[in-house]
């Protein structure tokens, strides 16, 4: 929890106080033991969680993700079979059904990038802001332009509702047909926990003071 | 907590402003954050601007979505198109009761409470009295964060249309009604990325006077 209130804070020099992003109350940021979190009184957004080996361990979840990602739009993903006739779909299959109805091609470049893009971008993105952190040099040139990009890109990242999204169809067609699932739905099951992972792993708060006090 | 609320004090009425992005708090007169290098802004009014705009965008593209089909099926020689609210009942009907709630909640309840939510975020800044800014600040955190899941119907219809193509036997195309629907759940999305949720919790005059 955070312990300046308001008196300590108007005395802090201005490199010791966060403001809340979403209700501007200020506090004296002080860094809390690996796995604590520092709360806003107010609004209760998180403003500071560091985890322990946090660098590391994100870059290794993010390569996970980028080689599941290759496998899962690779691999056939899901099948139908019903009295004879049978259908694959891949990922990305799924991503092109919109490309045979003229206008509605440019939705199928927008579900390619939710479900496929977005998530491997913001991985690549990751790993290129944290490398040289965890090994302890300068950032990157344009590293924070990156992880302004990163963050950005959080919210247009929908593997995990796409995933949803296929049960509720498979529901929809188990009446009517067999389903067969390839590897590449596992491994884009497994792709959705490591993102959750990835994103609860990542402290805006420490990145940025880290890109800033290192370069 | 109570005790806590009383105490507080925001980087505006010390004279400072904070960055949205990196929550680094600087002098009122500064106007980019040099440590993550996005502009600062104390309050964004105007932001109240672009948030309207993509919210009517968003609302004008829900209307054709559920107009027009989401899906075509073909099952033999017959063809069928419905609509978002027409594969719901359909799906009801069959008997498949959680996953016709799901598409209804997920497609109609939550894009149009959506918008309630958001017209109402920004509508209640401007008013003199500040009402329950915790409540308010909760909705907003809501819409922010449901607002992609209402991807869910397009994603379905993507999956689908992939999957059921089996020559005359049966095949689903996606009807016009998906790209709608998509627009207006991204320009919905963009609505609530806009607002600038520090509005909320202004109380006193000094706070909420609109300078730049």
């Amino acid at each position: 929890m955070l312990d300046a209130g308001p008196r300590e804070v108007l005395d802090l020099p201005l490199e010791e106080a966060i403001a809340c992003p979403q209700c501007d109350a200020l506090y004296h940021a002080r860094l809390p033991e690996d796995g604590q979190r520092v709360v806003c009184h107010r609004c209760h957004t998180v403003l500071i969680a560091p985890k322990r080996n946090a660098y590391l361990r994100t870059i290794a979840l993010s390569v996970t993700v980028v080689i599941l990602m290759a496998g899962a739009t690779m691999f056939p993903f899901l099948g139908v079979n019903v009295s004879g006739f049978s259908n694959r779909a891949s990922v990305l299959d799924a991503a092109l059904a919109f490309l045979d109805g003229g206008w509605m091609a440019t939705l199928s470049v927008l579900v390619a990038g939710f479900i496929v893009l977005i998530p491997v971008i913001r991985s690549a993105l990751v790993i290129y802001v944290l490398l040289p952190l965890v090994r302890g040099r300068p950032p990157l040139p344009r590293a924070r332009q990156v992880f302004r990009w990163t963050e950005d890109l959080r919210p247009w990242s929908m593997a995990e509702i796409f995933i949803i999204g296929c049960a509720v169809a498979l529901t929809k067609v188990a009446d009517l047909a067999r389903v067969e699932f390839g590897p590449a739905f596992w491994m884009f099951g497994v792709l959705v926990v490591v993102i959750v992972l990835q994103d609860g792993l990542m402290d805006k708060w420490t990145i940025w003071k880290a890109l800033e006090e290192r370069s | 907590m109570e005790s806590a609320r009383r105490e507080i004090l925001t980087a505006r009425e010390c004279g400072l402003v904070a960055c949205r992005r990196c929550a680094k708090v600087w002098p009122i007169a500064q106007t980019t954050c040099t440590r993550c290098g996005s502009p600062l802004q104390s309050r964004d009014w105007r932001s109240l601007q672009r948030v309207w705009a993509w919210l009517v965008v968003g609302i004008i593209c829900y209307i054709p979505a559920n107009i027009f089909p989401m899906l075509r099926t073909q099952v033999l020689f017959n063809t069928s198109e419905s609509t978002i609210i027409e594969g719901a009942v359909e799906l009801a009907m069959h008997g498949n009761l959680p996953i016709a709630a799901i598409i209804l909640i997920a497609s109609v309840a939550i894009p149009m409470g959506k918008f309630a939510a958001i017209a109402y975020l920004a509508w209640s800044v401007r008013r003199p009295e500040r009402l329950r800014p915790r409540q308010r600040h909760r909705l907003y955190h809501f819409v922010e964060f449901i607002g992609r899941w209402s991807m869910i119907d397009v994603f379905v219809v993507a999956i689908l249309s992939a999957l059921v193509q089996l020559n005359f036997a049966a095949s689903i195309h996606p009807g016009p009604a998906a790209i709608t629907f998509a627009l207006s759940v991204m320009f919905t999305m963009l609505a609530a990325l806009s607002f600038d949720p520090r509005m909320i919790w202004d109380q006193t005059p000094a706070e909420r006077t609109v300078h730049e």
